[in-house]
């Protein structure tokens, strides 16, 4: 909404993502950062926290950094639902308004983010990676990858408040955990029927057992076409079972079958931020180098020496794949 | 069943190159794409079509008059209208105010061709923006349902029920939603079909009608266009690149650079092949030539000689480096 009282909004929100009452890794980082943006503005950190069963998480968001967490209990807060999450935390908004508000960018909150955004009426920036504060205007500057990557954008919303983003995962560090800290947990009453929620979930499938989330890994093993055959590239899964890491593939092996399509890293797959990322035999499409522009350290392994990979890579290897492949099993062996 | 695709026609970012000499992108001369995205929300429209004899698909898009040729695209694969919202006003706006501006557009529509739309399909996000803020924004407005990354998708016109497989990071939720719904597309959900040869020349001839401002009385202004964004672009920068690639001189060195590296971020997996403490240090040929075997640090370099007691002196050393390694 655009509002002139901007004093009457105070404080940076977060709020909690929860899979199953178990709350997501992304929002220890996104209090990490509202402890930043709060202590340069001189304000609070406050968590909203959803769910059916989800009080002994709270504790460890105030053990993490939130000075104020609001617990909202209920069967129908079971499972994420755009209807149930959206009233609930609007609803609260109304009485308690945010100067700020963080969200983070998982499937979830990409759904969430966009239509609270609707209903109250407030800018919202997606997909976050860099959070700076303009303390003169008590501003806070939000900066995301468009064009695939190819650009950064800062963003601000002078003058609608709350202040709105979603921020990518495994981009921020998570704050230390301080088992004395000092908080509040605040057991929240609030108003919401079945018929408020209009999604019925009728099953869940998680991914198989050996299923992963890529875009948690510290270390991705990932290849391109230059891996030549299956057979070749299925010899990353050795090397990444050995170094702790994951694998990942570019769009045309997932097209080719050779990996399933969780696994596709890049514009129309995922965006990683791995601490390490091999990229073995990948030519460096600005498709796929736009989804792992948020990794620490990129080695390439190419037998081009002019592959557009090298230009995006903190170290490079020219060699063939499997050769290189093969000498550092040997040495793990 | 009254169907409606929205989708967005964007520059081919896969085609975007760096100048080699200066670096920066070139971002001219950018073919014109139909949101690939958008393309899978055409095909479930168009599927729903092929299932319910009588559904129309209606195709909507907001831009300039050259996203006409988006339009056309769509109707050349089987869409039956196609509308454009066009008008110097409308232009630059953020995700909220062209939402509204869509939403406005959708209402218009539905009271002047006298069509109630039950299903409204997006493409998940866009090339050019990566937001996918503004499918759900559109549902907020027109009050509709929504779900959103569809990697399958069914309709039971009879229960008036949609039954939508979302993708998760985790897992797939399936999910039951009445109509009317706001549903956006995965890559995943459909594989677009090949234009046909009657659409396409019905796709020739079609004349693709204009919404503007003037066509809406009952529109905010205040909500439209760049003033009517809650938020402000205040500067555009490109990322700064890596640094200089530093080329390793042989596939030996480069291996041992990359376990060095896995090293620090994931010790315990190297924890079997460390020299227990009490064993006599092996010396390895070639790699520990000239390493001072007592400081932990330089032990650490040469990866296979650290033992797992040593780890946290090397943590501390390295800057708590080592610690970093555990799952998130």
């Amino acid at each position: 909404m655009a509002v002139t009282n901007f004093d009457e909004y105070r404080d940076v929100f977060v709020v909690a993502d929860t899979i199953d009452d178990v709350v997501h890794p992304v929002t220890y980082e996104l209090i990490g950062q509202a402890r930043r943006i709060a202590k340069e503005l001189g304000q609070l950190v406050q968590v909203m926290l959803l769910g059916e069963n989800v009080q002994t998480e709270a504790e460890e968001l105030v053990a993490h950094g939130a000075d104020i967490v609001h617990v909202f209990e209920s069967p129908l807060l079971k499972y994420y639902t755009t209807d149930g999450y959206t009233k609930v935390l609007t609803d609260f908004f109304e009485d308690h308004k945010p100067n700020i508000l963080l969200i983070g960018a998982t499937n979830n909150g990409r759904d969430l983010a966009p239509r609270m955004s609707g209903r109250m009426q407030n800018g919202v920036v997606a997909d976050c990676t860099i959070l700076t504060v303009d303390t003169n205007e008590g501003l806070v500057e939000w900066t995301r990858p468009a064009l695939g990557g190819n650009i950064l954008a800062e963003i601000i919303s002078p003058n609608h408040r709350p202040q709105m983003g979603s921020v990518r995962p495994n981009v921020f560090k998570k704050p230390e955990r301080i088992a004395d800290s000092w908080g509040r947990i605040q057991i929240e009453q609030f108003d919401l029927k079945p018929e408020d929620i209009r999604m019925k979930r009728l099953d869940f499938i998680p991914f198989s057992k050996d299923g992963y989330n890529i875009q948690e890994a510290d270390i991705i093993v990932a290849g391109g076409r230059g891996m030549g055959s299956k057979e070749n590239f299925d010899k990353l899964y050795e090397l990444a079972e050995a170094i702790g890491g994951v694998v990942g593939a570019t769009r045309p092996l997932v097209e080719k079958g050779w990996i399933e399509l969780p696994y596709q890293v890049g514009q129309t797959g995922k965006t990683v931020s791995p601490k390490l990322y091999l990229a073995f035999g990948i030519s460096g499409a600005i498709q796929h180098v736009s989804g792992i522009s948020g990794a620490d350290t990129i080695v390439a392994i190419n037998n081009d020496p002019n592959a557009e990979i090298f230009q995006h890579a903190n170290y490079g290897i020219v060699g063939d794949c499997m050769e290189v492949l093969n000498d550092m099993l040997a040495h793990l062996k | 069943m009254e169907l409606l695709v929205c989708i967005k026609q964007v520059p081919d970012t896969s085609e975007i190159k760096l100048d080699p000499e200066t670096n920066n992108l070139i971002r001219t001369g950018l073919p014109s794409i139909v949101n690939p995205d958008d393309m899978h929300a055409l095909e479930a429209a168009l599927a729903v079509k092929d299932q319910y004899e009588g559904s129309r698909v209606t195709v909507l898009s907001m831009g300039p008059p050259q996203a006409e040729e988006a339009l056309r695209q769509c109707l050349s694969l089987g869409a039956d209208d196609a509308v454009l919202v066009t008008d110097r006003a409308f232009g630059g706006a953020d995700t909220l105010a062209t939402s509204y501006t869509i939403a406005s557009a959708i209402r218009h529509i539905q009271r002047t061709m006298n069509r109630q739309f039950q299903i409204i399909f997006c493409g998940k996000q866009a090339i050019d923006g990566d937001t996918a803020q503004v499918g759900p924004q559109i549902a907020e407005e027109l009050g509709m349902a929504q779900a959103t990354y569809a990697c399958k998708f069914s309709v039971d016109t009879a229960a008036q029920k949609a039954t939508v497989t979302r993708e998760h990071e985790n897992g797939y939720e399936i999910v039951e939603v009445p109509l009317p719904l706001l549903v956006t597309a995965t890559a995943e959900l459909n594989e677009p079909r090949q234009p046909g040869l009657w659409s396409s020349i019905y796709a020739k001839r079609y004349e693709i009608s204009h919404v503007t401002l003037r066509d809406m009385p009952n529109i905010d202004e205040s909500r439209i266009g760049l003033n009517g964004s809650p938020t402000r672009v205040r500067k555009v920068y490109q990322p700064p690149l890596r640094g200089k690639v530093e080329m390793l001189p042989s596939i030996e060195e480069g291996a041992k650079k990359v376990l060095e590296l896995a090293y620090h971020i994931k010790p315990e997996k190297f924890a079997h092949l460390l020299v227990p403490n009490d064993a006599p240090v092996e010396v390895v040929e070639d790699n520990d030539e000239g390493v001072d075997v007592k400081d932990p640090v330089q032990r650490a370099a040469s990866v296979e000689s650290v033992s797992p007691s040593e780890f946290k002196a090397v943590a501390a050393a390295k800057g708590n480096e080592g610690s970093k390694g555990g799952d998130r």
